[in-house]
């Protein structure tokens, strides 16, 4: 093609014309990179080398970073319960939250993908707490809602089920959060719902023909022709969810509390580094997540050979 | 002709679907539907009750919280809203509204500009390099923010930047928010190549092409980009929490913790008004633009 215009425009088509061209596609491709280029070296890769560097020091913002070798890391392990619990509430919440949050929208999705019309409606309503989530405003009426003689525990008490409020129980605060991100279950039921559509209908009829019931229809079918936009969402959910803050922050006032409850990994982090000026720690629990997060994403990955199907796989 | 008809339709039907009778089948189908109809609507009012309730909440008194956990206040009034269009601790409520406003649009301009300029080059332009940086890009999605947010904040501490607004938005200019590129990429993948090889062959370079030819055709991606940007840059808290130090130039998420602190036991009915307030311009937007934003949201999931 790129021959054929040359010879039109009447230029004989070397390899030394090649060469220059090709040059000249890249000197304007990094063009058109710059911004992002400049934004990635300097606010991305730059930052990480020297968080890695403040991950191994002492530094408080004002005066010289001091080299403390594994210190901090030795420190989170091993004498900071603070960091222990934050890790495990934050497993908790992960590993509870996200499976439940992704049933609901895979439930939601088949639910809507059943009929077309009117159909529309629901995918927005239920997409709109995905997009508002992660604000303040939302924290503030998850709180009151929650709270005690809040409407959530006056319902619950038509039913004779008394809990006293959710905020300040050391017990229910976790699920109450982990509630707060399964109503944000829109975002990947949208997703869940475009993969349902591309599902060829002649599946399941020949699964059908075969006999086949709902469930076996759901097993042999749906998840295996769904398994790429389950590790999609399962990879995206699982990331964010490691990373929740804000409602965090804003139920607890910032305090991580009812007895450090609340004390998200983020959080936590945030405490650390910005109300008590260590940033060396800091950066070496960002460090921490960086890598639970990579091991993480390299098992799903690993894994989803055994699992994921793509179309056109067995050609 | 209509004896020859009849028993060829009914020959078809029983060869496609030798099913139960007609008339049941058709009762069941409606059955179906009004069930699914019925248990959506469920799903809808336990998912949108916690909206209702706030808008509900803030026409109720101070004294009536921790009373009236219902929806309906018992003592309706607009006192709540009188008091918060006041401001607080000397600062109007319209000024953090500007100050987000302002923050929001910026940031729009910003990641509109620079993500379409990335991903034009990403997804037309043969040039060294570019599957790693394309590799490179798609992996800051996956990268936990927190990791970079401390050197950020010393280096914009250094360049004397903390309390400007300048650490909310510069970022925004260079393209850091991957998902756009990456959504922009998609689409401009998807558009046939044969408009911008013509115009090749007519003698444009690539700086032509993207003007006069891609950019109009990606509009779409471009307002969702721009819908989520406005969305996700109104809603931050993180950002202005740790850049933002005048109360003056607070934006409304950091304003609002204003107003949650200062007030919480005492002004209830504050606190939720300004909660609806700060979150009304992005619910009008939602109801606007949703079809863009589901939309945007089901073809970056899928075509990864």
């Amino acid at each position: 093609m790129r021959q054929l215009r040359r010879t039109e425009r009447g230029k004989v088509p070397t390899t030394e014309g090649k060469r220059s061209q090709s040059r000249r596609e890249t000197v304007v491709g990094y063009g058109f990179l710059l911004p992002w280029m400049l934004g990635f070296l300097g606010l991305t890769v730059g930052p990480m080398i020297f968080s890695l560097y403040l991950a191994f020091t002492k530094y408080n913002l004002f005066t010289a970073p001091e080299w403390v070798g594994l210190d901090n890391f030795v420190r989170m392990f091993t004498e900071d319960p603070q960091f222990m619990q934050s890790v495990q509430i934050t497993l908790v919440y992960v590993l509870v939250g996200t499976p439940i949050k992704l049933a609901a929208a895979l439930a939601v999705a088949m639910l809507l993908n059943y009929r077309n019309k009117g159909s529309g409606f629901f995918r927005s309503s239920f997409y709109a707490p995905s997009l508002i989530g992660a604000s303040v405003s939302v924290a503030i009426v998850w709180r009151a809602m929650f709270s005690t003689d809040g409407p959530v525990d006056s319902s619950l008490s038509l039913f004779g089920i008394e809990l006293g409020g959710w905020v300040g129980n050391v017990d229910l605060v976790i699920p109450m959060m982990i509630l707060l991100a399964v109503w944000q279950f829109g975002a990947p039921m949208v997703i869940f719902l475009a993969g349902l559509k591309q599902i060829p209908q002649e599946l399941y009829e020949a699964a059908e023909v075969d006999g086949a019931g709902p469930v076996r229809k759901f097993r042999s079918v749906t998840i295996p022709m769904l398994s790429s936009v389950i590790f999609f969402n399962l990879l995206l959910e699982t990331i964010n969810a490691f990373q929740v803050f804000a409602s965090a922050f804003i139920i607890s006032n910032g305090s991580g509390g009812p007895a450090g409850m609340t004390n998200f990994y983020t959080v936590y982090l945030y405490k650390r580094g910005f109300a008590d000026g260590q940033m060396g720690y800091a950066a070496a629990m960002a460090w921490v997540l960086v890598i639970v997060v990579a091991i993480i994403a390299f098992i799903l990955f690993k894994t989803q050979k055994s699992w994921v199907h793509y179309a056109g796989e067995n050609r | 002709m209509s004896t020859i008809e009849v028993p060829r339709a009914e020959f078809l039907e029983v060869a496609t679907e030798p099913r139960p009778p007609r008339r049941r089948r058709i009762k069941s189908k409606t059955v179906n539907t009004i069930i699914w109809f019925v248990v959506l609507l469920a799903i809808t009012a336990v998912i949108l009750y916690p909206l209702v309730w706030l808008v509900f909440s803030t026409f109720k008194p101070s004294s009536e919280f921790g009373q009236n956990p219902g929806l309906i206040p018992d003592n309706p009034t607009v006192d709540n809203y009188v008091k918060v269009l006041e401001g607080i601790g000397g600062t109007p409520l319209w000024r953090f509204f500007a100050n987000s406003l302002f923050i929001a649009l910026m940031a729009v301009i910003g990641t509109l500009f620079s993500s379409a300029l990335a991903a034009y080059a990403f997804a037309r332009i043969k040039f060294k390099g570019a599957g790693v940086l394309f590799a490179a890009m798609i992996g800051t999605l996956l990268l936990p923010f927190h990791v970079i947010i401390i050197p950020q904040y010393i280096i914009f501490n250094r360049l004397e930047l903390v309390d400007t607004y300048w650490p909310l938005i510069l970022p925004k200019f260079l393209a850091t928010e991957a998902f756009f590129v990456f959504l922009i990429v998609q689409f401009i993948r998807n558009i046939p190549r044969d408009m911008d090889e013509a115009a090749r062959i007519d003698g444009a370079g690539h700086v032509r092409i993207f003007f006069s030819i891609i950019l109009p055709l990606i509009k779409p991606a471009l307002i969702t980009s721009a819908i989520f940007t406005f969305i996700w840059t109104w809603n931050d808290f993180l950002g202005p929490l740790l850049y933002v130090n005048s109360p003056e130039k607070y934006p409304l998420p950091i304003a609002l913790r204003l107003y949650n602190d200062a007030t919480s036991t005492s002004d209830y009915g504050a606190t939720v008004a300004v909660s609806f307030l700060a979150l009304l311009p992005i619910l009008i937007f939602f109801i606007v633009f949703q079809r863009f934003l589901v939309d945007g949201v089901a073809t970056q999931g899928l075509k990864g």
